[in-house]
């Protein structure tokens, strides 16, 4: 089996299993949409606040929601053993966490890039508004998983981490967050926003070529 | 050295040493057993063998390069039977072991000879998560028979074994030593594929 095809097959697997729990699988999108939903309902129904506050609820909601669905990406094939053999196995383990990470993304975060325009429609937002939410969440969201699956090997050997996994990797998603957000709020607003989608898609490529070799160093450590 | 070999390893977990320049050479075609009793870093050991440990000092040579620099290519002459399962709860026995087949190069015709001979066919289609312990054991021992590795390492492989499986799994092991094949078990048991013992390693107290 060449690389390309056990990659593929981690990532099978990953969905195949996955679509095993379909309640864990829908509750941050479940999270997503209730947050979403009960600002507009709570703050003053005035176009210009919702168009204001909009896109930085839409991505504070998303990310949150990538936060929640982190906890358990790795700790599951730590605790049954099927780690092990990824680390023993004759492919780089670093392929595998990059599979399990895709994976993760196309469970967690595509879904927040088609959901969260449906949610904009709350915020008034215009159509240009919509369109750079949906662009900057779909680079914006692959490097939350990335961070987001460093952060786990990390902590994939500790046995109660409570909030240590937010604690470690919120900082690092924040600049995704900022960019993400203003840039969404630039694009409502008329503007260029080529400067903030470079800068995404030059954290996406950064996160893309060193998380999986750190998730994986930190996986061999953890099961040390 | 073609076989696997290991140079003065030590390692220490908190205050009690497992084992202190420890050195051994186990050439293919032959088989080790570890000894001594619970805690005296049996299992240990065999993961410092497989690369998942590090020892404090010393190395582990496979055909003469150390499996640190070699990670993948020792990885496919591997296959490793642990404490845990490496079973997914919730795939069928028989897609764990298509996966397994999968990475280790290996067709999937023989799963299910092999589950019929470890009394598992019934099990075949069954999500991981309704086997037995008994069960599960077995269906993870099923993966290693499979692999066509050069080298097992095996942790207790025929403790909670009926007889009838337990014949096969030395039968098995028989003939892997005698094709020219390397296993190193961790047991309380004795397992004897010939007339004569074989060569032990005693962890404990004694060290």
């Amino acid at each position: 089996m060449n690389l390309g095809r056990f990659f593929m097959a981690i990532v099978r697997r990953e969905l195949q299993i996955a679509f095993k729990h379909w309640g864990d699988l829908v509750s941050p999108l479940m999270f997503f949409v209730l947050v979403t939903t009960l600002f507009p309902l709570a703050l003053a129904p005035r176009h210009e606040v919702l168009r204001n506050l909009g896109p930085a609820v839409l991505w504070i909601a998303a990310l949150l929601a990538t936060l929640l669905s982190l906890n358990a990406l790795f700790r599951a094939d730590v605790e049954d053993g099927t780690m092990e053999q990824l680390v023993i196995s004759p492919y780089p383990l670093t392929l595998a966490i990059l599979g399990k990470t895709v994976a993760h993304w196309l469970l967690n975060g595509l879904p927040l890039v088609i959901l969260a325009p449906l949610m904009a429609v709350t915020y008034y937002l215009p159509p240009q508004g919509v369109s750079a939410l949906a662009l900057t969440l779909l680079l914006g969201t692959p490097t939350l998983s990335l961070l987001g699956a460093a952060g786990a090997a990390l902590t994939a050997g500790v046995r109660q981490t409570g909030g240590l996994l937010a604690l470690l990797v919120m900082p690092l998603m924040l600049p995704v967050l900022m960019f993400g957000a203003r840039a969404t709020s630039l694009a409502g607003g008329g503007e260029q926003i080529t400067g903030p989608i470079y800068l995404l898609g030059a954290l996406l490529l950064l996160a893309l070529s060193l998380l999986p070799f750190a998730a994986a160093a930190a996986i061999r450590v953890s099961l040390d | 050295m073609t076989g696997l070999v290991a140079t003065d390893l030590t390692l220490w977990r908190g205050p009690n040493c497992l084992f202190e320049d420890l050195s051994f050479a186990v050439a293919p075609g032959s088989m080790l057993l570890l000894r001594g009793p619970n805690g005296s870093g049996k299992t240990t050991l065999l993961r410092v063998l497989c690369g998942l440990t590090r020892p404090e000092t010393g190395k582990v040579a496979w055909r003469g390069e150390s499996i640190d620099k070699n990670r993948q290519a020792f990885g496919a002459e591997l296959a490793y039977f642990g404490h845990t399962n490496g079973l997914k709860a919730d795939l069928t026995v028989t897609q764990n072991l298509a996966f397994a087949a999968q990475m280790y190069s290996q067709s999937g015709n023989q799963i299910p000879v092999l589950l019929d001979a470890l009394n598992l066919s019934l099990c075949a289609k069954l999500e991981a998560r309704y086997l037995s312990a008994g069960q599960k054991r077995r269906a993870a021992l099923a993966r290693v028979l499979m692999s066509g590795a050069t080298v097992w390492l095996l942790d207790e492989p025929v403790t909670n074994l009926d007889a009838a499986g337990r014949e096969y799994v030395l039968d098995r092991l028989r003939s892997h030593v005698a094709d020219g094949g390397l296993a190193i078990a961790a047991t309380h048991e004795d397992i004897r594929l010939t007339n004569e013992a074989a060569d032990e390693i005693l962890l404990g107290d004694d060290l």
